[in-house]
């Protein structure tokens, strides 16, 4: 009877109601009538038949997470049938909302393997999927999750986040995430998750990938929530508790929320401005502040065996400059570890034992921390480049390969991944630092060298293919295991020259003198006649 | 929520095989459980053994917490394996045969696991379906408490200051909830979550003693978080007395 009577109110309703009323009323009827079982039913058909075809070979036929493709990631594919979840609008151990499942396969996971299915599967079949996922586990017969209330967030202030910082201090958030936040905390090494696989601390300047969402709501929402399943708690003692108030704990998400930039825009070229004053001597050195940074991002190595599908360094910071005759280059990048570092002898030995595919064992042993830093040996003809992977037998590479231990950087030659001859040329120089779980290194050469068949000169006014790969020793990485760029290109700019400020004075001086000499010879005429 | 209570609750009590209606309050406390008269007044009088050389427990750097490390005289080591004259602690031993039908009362004891000097103590501890567990903290620093169950729910929940305390309550039967800190890699403890009362834990001479019992023969099982679980039986006599040992040995 509701039904009806809220159509009657609209111009349809009211002509439906006339027309057809006892049929609507019939079919309204006939909609409710299916039991939630049938409905149920139909949804798990549905849902196993696109489980089947998408989500089983990660996460398992019978949902244990344990898919073909398990031993390649980390972390890795979800296990149902324990329904422990990490996003979710509830209180930690709660079971998630149909809507926060729903999400998670709409967006994906970031910062995982798992990606969104918003734009590959529809609607009803992502529904379907949710309640297929559901029965895995017992916990969710009969149970209808609550989300909790968040409020609302107070007005960012400058005082607001210094509070938020003093707290992330006071509730000892960096033991995980680190002091400045980039997951290089004293506990981090030993991180497991509840199935004792290893676990990272979320990097807080890399806020894209946050599984939850980059938002202050949604990071408020882990605060409060906790992420279940892995080390992240739940704060929501601590409020309820009045250690700290909820105000203080949405202050805590903004200053975390205020450590990452959006997520940076990709540009292919790397602009290198060229600097009236001497090029920065280091990568400390202020004046790097000046440059914007591009921002190159990394992905997992998964072309030559062995393939490398989690790896460490998701992208670089990258600035440039030079001054006419050098060349700068400083490339930053998260790394919780100055590799090798006992204190990572755990985790790799975790990391080895989580990611025992059929590619061959992942080294126990630490390697140096990597940057390869490339470009085309012979200047590229066209738009054809060496291979991505360091080249190729027939278009190689020049290549800048830093390594933590020795800290030290070799110039050479490379035909592929893995495939580099050094050279003994002594063109590049360097300088790493590293501090807060992130690495600065510096290189600087010279654009003109003494010998261009082995260290190609760096032409001005020319994008020159430019080219990275990263590796984490501490994280069973070596010089095929880690992450690699595509082929971006850096540009030296051209110096102003003179002519754009003369040019336009003289147009001016021209002009002015032309003018006058058509007024000196009107008025001779007009005082002629 | 309260409906999420019963449902467990319900499924409590068919887990129990009709342990009664008592087990079904989940959650919400229950006058009757709490106020049940003993089945009996005999005791089973336990001893554990250990024979062979105890393995050594691992050390625990606990360098970047100071305050845990100060009340440690040496260096602090983790006690997996606690061995005292051939007597082995910390070995959780429960009725799983033989008791008369339920309702069962409530242990008398309140069970609480505290964190002190960046350990759990007790590392092992017993509690009851729906019976609250206590987890408190007494250091100055953060922990994070994460049960980590498979037949029950688990929580995880941070604990950033002395004092704060946190009750929750199992439904569900189940050996054992292990519970960890992931500030502390090294921090364990585990929680036998019973459906009746009958479970003790060994004290560091090895004894433990289980109460309440009518004459009759009962099944038991023993855990250890290192050796493993053994079975044994035990008879408590007319005279409401019934002893029994367990021995686990360096080898096993």
């Amino acid at each position: 009877m509701n039904r009806g009577s809220a159509l009657r109110g609209t111009r349809f309703g009211r002509l439906a109601w006339r027309r057809g009323g006892v049929m609507l009323l019939v079919l309204a009827g006939s909609a409710m009538l299916p039991t939630p079982e049938r409905l149920a039913a139909q949804d798990l058909t549905r849902g196993k038949a696109v489980y089947d075809r998408w989500c089983a070979g990660c996460h398992g036929e019978t949902g244990a997470g344990d898919g073909e493709a398990m031993t390649y990631m980390l972390p890795r594919p979800r296990d149902f049938t324990r329904a422990v979840y990490q996003v979710r609008t509830t209180a930690t151990g709660g079971l998630p909302t149909d809507a926060d499942l729903m999400r998670v396969v709409d967006e994906g996971m970031p910062g995982t393997t798992m990606p969104g299915w918003r734009t590959r599967l529809s609607e009803p079949e992502r529904r379907d999927v949710v309640a297929y996922i559901k029965s895995f586990s017992r916990f969710f017969e009969g149970e209808t999750p609550t989300p909790l209330e968040f409020g609302k967030a107070p007005r960012v202030t400058a005082e607001g986040l210094a509070e938020g910082e003093r707290w992330y201090r006071e509730l000892e958030c960096f033991k995980c995430h680190g002091d400045a936040g980039r997951g290089d905390g004293s506990s981090a090494p030993t991180l497991t998750d509840d199935w004792d696989q290893p676990i990272r601390a979320a990097d807080l300047t890399r806020a894209w990938n946050f599984n939850g969402g980059a938002s202050v709501e949604q990071v408020y929402r882990r605060l409060q929530t906790g992420l279940d399943g892995t080390p992240m708690p739940s704060f929501s003692d601590a409020v309820e508790g009045e250690i700290l108030t909820a105000e203080q704990l949405w202050r805590v998400a903004q200053w975390v929320h205020s450590l990452s930039p959006e997520r940076p825009a990709v540009r292919e070229v790397i602009r290198a401005p060229r600097l009236e004053g001497a090029i920065p001597a280091g990568p400390g050195d202020s004046a790097w502040a000046a440059i914007p940074p591009a921002w190159v991002p990394l992905v997992g190595q998964i072309v030559i065996k062995p393939r490398w599908f989690a790896p460490r360094v998701d992208g670089l910071w990258v600035r440039a400059a030079h001054d006419g005759q050098t060349l700068a280059v400083l490339i930053a990048w998260s790394d919780p570890s100055r590799s090798p570092d006992a204190a990572w002898q755990e985790w790799i030995e975790r990391v080895a034992g989580a990611l025992t595919d059929a590619d061959g064992p992942v080294p126990t042993t630490q390697g140096p921390d990597r940057l390869h830093v490339q470009f085309p040996l012979r200047p590229p003809e066209g738009l054809e480049r060496p291979y991505f992977l360091g080249g190729d037998p027939r278009r190689p590479t020049y290549q800048w390969q830093w390594t933590s231990v020795p800290d030290a950087v070799q110039e050479g030659r490379g035909t592929g991944l893995g495939a580099f001859t050094a050279v003994p040329t002594t063109a590049v120089r360097h300088a790493a630092e590293f501090g807060d779980g992130e690495w600065r290194v510096q290189f600087t050469r010279s654009l003109l060298t003494a010998d261009t068949a082995a260290a190609p000169a760096f032409p001005v006014g020319e994008a020159v293919p430019m080219a990275f790969y990263a590796a984490d020793g501490s994280d069973g990485e070596d010089e095929r295991r880690g992450a690699v760029s595509a082929w971006y290109a850096i540009y030296l700019d051209v110096p102003t020259p003179p002519r754009v400020y003369v040019a336009p004075v003289l147009a001016v001086l021209v002009t002015a003198g032309l003018g006058g000499l058509v007024v000196v010879r009107a008025q001779r005429r007009a005082r002629s006649t | 929520m309260r409906a999420a209570w019963l449902v467990i609750g319900t499924m409590t009590a068919v887990g129990c095989g009709g342990g009664g209606e008592q087990a079904a309050s989940g959650g919400g406390e229950s006058a009757t459980q709490a106020t049940l008269a003993p089945l009996g007044t005999g005791t089973i009088s336990g001893m554990v053994m250990f024979t062979g050389t105890a393995p050594a427990n691992p050390a625990i750097d606990m360098r970047e917490e100071p305050h845990c490390a100060a009340m440690y005289g040496g260096q602090p080591t983790d006690p997996v394996v606690v061995v005292k004259d051939g007597h082995l602690a910390n070995v959780f031993v429960r009725v799983t045969g033989g008791l008369p039908a339920g309702p069962y009362p409530r242990p008398a004891a309140a069970p609480k696991v505290d964190q002190v000097g960046c350990l759990y103590h007790p590392r092992v501890l017993g509690v009851m379906t729906g019976q609250a567990l206590t987890i408190a903290n007494s250091d100055s620093l953060l922990h994070n408490i994460k049960a980590v169950p498979t037949t029950n729910r688990g929580f995880n929940v941070s604990q950033p200051r002395a004092g704060m305390t946190r009750e929750h309550v199992f439904n569900q039967a189940e050996i054992m909830v292990p519970l960890e800190c992931n500030v502390h890699g090294w921090m364990k403890a585990y929680v036998g979550v019973v459906d009746h009362p009958y479970f003790a834990v060994s004290s560091e001479s090895g004894t433990f003693s289980i109460g309440g019992l009518p004459p009759g023969t009962y099944q038991l099982e023993a855990w250890h978080e290192r050796f493993g679980t053994k079975t044994g039986e035990v008879t408590i006599g007319a005279d409401g007395k019934g002893t029994v040992s367990f021995t686990y040995a360096a080898t096993s």
